[in-house]
């Protein structure tokens, strides 16, 4: 049984056909990976599989039950994390601050601990505070931590993102152009942050990414999406000799 | 800087530094000596600097009661205020500081509750010598430590969470209405609610049950208003609670059985200045450690980027729901204290200028944090007492005061400020 599992998926915006028929698994510890072009309805499927949006047809399921209808954070703590396109992050708040918080739904102290400072709550505090730190160390971050999220490059804040998704715990990490706006060198270390996140932690990772090179060497399926429709799917040999991706979108990369 | 030095007057930046030089090795014990001195020079000798300074009596509130009255005397009260509290409160806190120091890093090695500890107890001297002096200053005091519970619980909402809430002394309200009516039912023989049902002596050991009461009271109303307020993303809780404040007022104002427009009076007086102290500490306490746990901190995840947080699994309806019951919980809780300081409570108090005030003291001291809320609440206290005699004036006032603030320092005095109160006992030097 696949890890992620969507059928049939249908969304419209109104009368905006966003994303048609959409089929999708996941097995653990796959890295898969999506592009196509701005608008194709990309982003939209990561609002739909992590309940931002409820689709308006179609099936999704997480080892087997559905997630449709939960609430994001409901999702999320099922094991679905994500980062997104435009950076959400919260402006008042310190890097390690960020990535305790996506600590959330793995404390237990509850209001008691919370207004009287219970021994509990400082030992669960200080555990995530530990893997909150480690995290950090494993994005190349930690001496940021104590930084306003601010303060730091668009690279850094990526990498805030991503350290923060993965404290959640995810079964699978959704990667919603984790490269974009950064310089070639913040690329290069971007990919790797990704290789080593996957061997380390074993998760699957479902990865939308514009650059072409990134995803042709990080993924093993690729699906191109085209007006909200799977136009291909495949190995990135396969993707890239596809007449109709080439056509849609590698013919008009080349262009450029 | 070459035209300071011809002048002879020293810049304003060598006189910092060197006030700075001064003050920097006193640890906060030293502070609260200084004022435990203060208060008793002022209790030995206060009467008599007053007469040598040509003042009728002491000044009661640092003079600001009189500077408005009696502009004459303004030289006289600044002399006064010099000699009785800033060159003691000076004098006593640099020259303790060594051994002070000492003291206070041996307390800080123990468990930092004892710290805290001696710290609050000097502190609670130091007030309750001042306030000795007059039953107006007790009262001033009890309304300023009320005043520190609205504002800090008013902040959790607006400031931590970011959100609009006009319903604050409508939560008060509430509290004072449900815990007066608990005490009134209980130990007080009332032309009302009849023969009191248990010994009058029980009446101070549950006061704490009846505040509770109270709170709870405006937890409830906290939720009526949160389950219409936060079913979607938007700014229905200004309006809402807005509408709420009204409601509950002229709610009040019909129920004859509490007495309606006239209020209800008669409250026994459980709430003396150590009750209300005890309150505010551990209205301070609970809330700081609410919003330094990560269940907190989730409060201004969904106020700086609420899709964020709900993906990053945080709760963010239940997050706001107990927040705001929460806040308004000890809305009720001051309420109550309010109404067993005054005595006497009527509707009308729980008005638009009620809710002015309170939004003053959170804006002005600074959203998202509790020493903001302090010290907005103290100061906006003193100033809104200081121009009570102008009446009219001070509602032109404090509204422009506030827009300065805004202009200048739109986040209010010290925003964004973590209370560590682990930092406030530490030693210096
Ligand atoms: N919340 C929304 N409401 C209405 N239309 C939307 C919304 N989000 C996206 N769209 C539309 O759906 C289409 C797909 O957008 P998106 O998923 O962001 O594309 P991509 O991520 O592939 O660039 C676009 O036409 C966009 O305008
Ligand atoms: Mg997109």
């Amino acid at each position: 049984m696949p890890l992620l599992d969507v059928k049939k998926m249908t969304h419209y915006f109104g009368g905006l056909r966003a994303v048609h028929d959409y089929h999708l698994s996941i097995e653990p510890g796959q890295i898969r990976g999506l592009i196509g072009p701005n608008g194709a309805g990309k982003t939209t499927i990561f609002n739909l599989l992590t309940g931002i949006h409820k689709p308006t047809e179609g099936e999704i399921l997480l080892d087997g039950n559905s997630l449709v209808g939960l609430f994001p954070h409901q999702i999320a703590a099922l094991g679905l994390g994500r980062t997104f396109q435009n950076l959400c992050l919260w402006r008042h708040m310190t890097v390690l601050e960020h990535v305790m918080l996506a600590r959330y739904a793995r404390l237990d102290y509850g209001l008691v601990g919370a207004f009287f400072g219970t021994a509990k709550r400082q030992r669960q505090e200080a555990e995530s505070e530990i893997v909150a730190r480690k995290l950090l160390r494993m994005l190349g971050i930690e001496d940021l931590a104590e930084q306003n999220v601010l303060n730091l490059s668009y690279g850094n804040q990526r990498r805030v993102e991503m350290a923060r998704a993965l404290a959640t715990e995810p079964k699978i990490l959704f990667l919603d152009e984790p490269t974009a706006g950064m310089t070639p060198e913040e690329l290069i270390q971007m990919m790797a942050i990704i290789r080593q996140v996957h061997a380390e932690l074993g998760l699957a990772i479902f990865l939308i990414e514009h650059r072409l090179k990134m995803v042709m060497e990080l993924c093993e399926q690729i699906q191109t999406l085209v007006f909200g429709e799977v136009i291909a799917e495949g190995t990135p040999e396969e993707i890239q000799n596809n007449p109709q991706v080439i056509e849609a979108y590698l013919g008009k990369e080349t262009l450029h | 800087m070459a035209n300071d030095m011809l002048s002879g007057t020293p810049p304003a930046g060598a006189l910092r530094s060197s006030w700075r030089r001064l003050t920097a090795p006193v640890p906060l014990m030293g502070w609260l000596l200084g004022s435990l001195g203060a208060a008793l020079l002022e209790l030995a000798a206060g009467g008599a600097v007053a007469g040598l300074l040509g003042l009728d009596k002491i000044p009661l509130l640092f003079g600001f009661l009189i500077a408005f009255k009696q502009p004459l005397a303004i030289p006289g009260v600044l002399a006064y205020d010099i000699l009785v509290y800033l060159l003691p409160v000076l004098l006593v806190g640099r020259l303790s500081a060594p051994p002070v120091n000492r003291l206070v890093a041996a307390l800080y090695r123990l468990p930092l509750v004892v710290s805290v500890l001696v710290h609050l107890g000097l502190l609670y001297a130091a007030l309750h010598l001042w306030s000795g002096v007059s039953d107006y200053r007790v009262l001033m005091l009890n309304l300023m430590l009320i005043a520190i519970m609205l504002t800090l619980s008013l902040n959790l909402i607006n400031g931590y969470m970011g959100e609009f809430s006009c319903s604050h002394p409508g939560f008060m309200a509430l509290g004072a209405y449900a815990a007066s009516i608990f005490s009134l039912v209980l130990f007080v023989d009332d032309r009302i609610f009849g023969q009191a049902l248990l010994p009058a002596a029980a009446g101070p050991w549950l006061f704490p049950v009846a505040l509770v009461a109270g709170g709870a009271m405006a937890a409830v109303g906290a939720l009526v208003i949160a389950i219409p307020s936060f079913r979607t993303r938007g700014d229905y809780l200004a309006i809402i609670s807005l509408a709420f404040l009204f409601i509950v007022k002229s709610m009040i104002e019909n129920l004859e059985l509490v007495g309606g427009p006239r209020g209800l009076g008669g409250q026994p007086g459980y709430a003396g200045l150590t009750t209300v102290f005890i309150w505010c500490v551990l209205c301070i306490w609970i809330i700081n450690n609410f919003v330094r746990s990560t269940l907190g901190k989730a409060l201004n995840a969904v106020r700086d980027d609420e899709l964020a947080a709900e993906a990053m699994t945080i709760d963010t309806r239940r997050t706001k729901m107990t927040a705001f019951m929460f806040g308004a919980f000890w809305a009720g809780i001051a309420g109550g204290l309010y109404a067993h300081v005054l005595q006497h409570v009527t509707p009308a108090s729980f008005d638009l200028r009620m809710l002015a005030e309170m939004l003053a003291m959170v804006y002005f001291g600074g959203l998202n944090s509790v020493y903001g809320s302090i010290v907005g609440a103290l100061s906006l206290s003193v100033l809104s007492e200081a121009l009570r005699p102008l009446e009219l004036i001070k509602w032109i006032f404090i509204p422009l005061l506030l827009i300065l603030v805004m202009i200048f320092r739109p986040r209010g005095l010290i925003a964004f400020k973590e209370f560590n109160v682990r930092d406030i006992v530490k030693p210096k030097a």
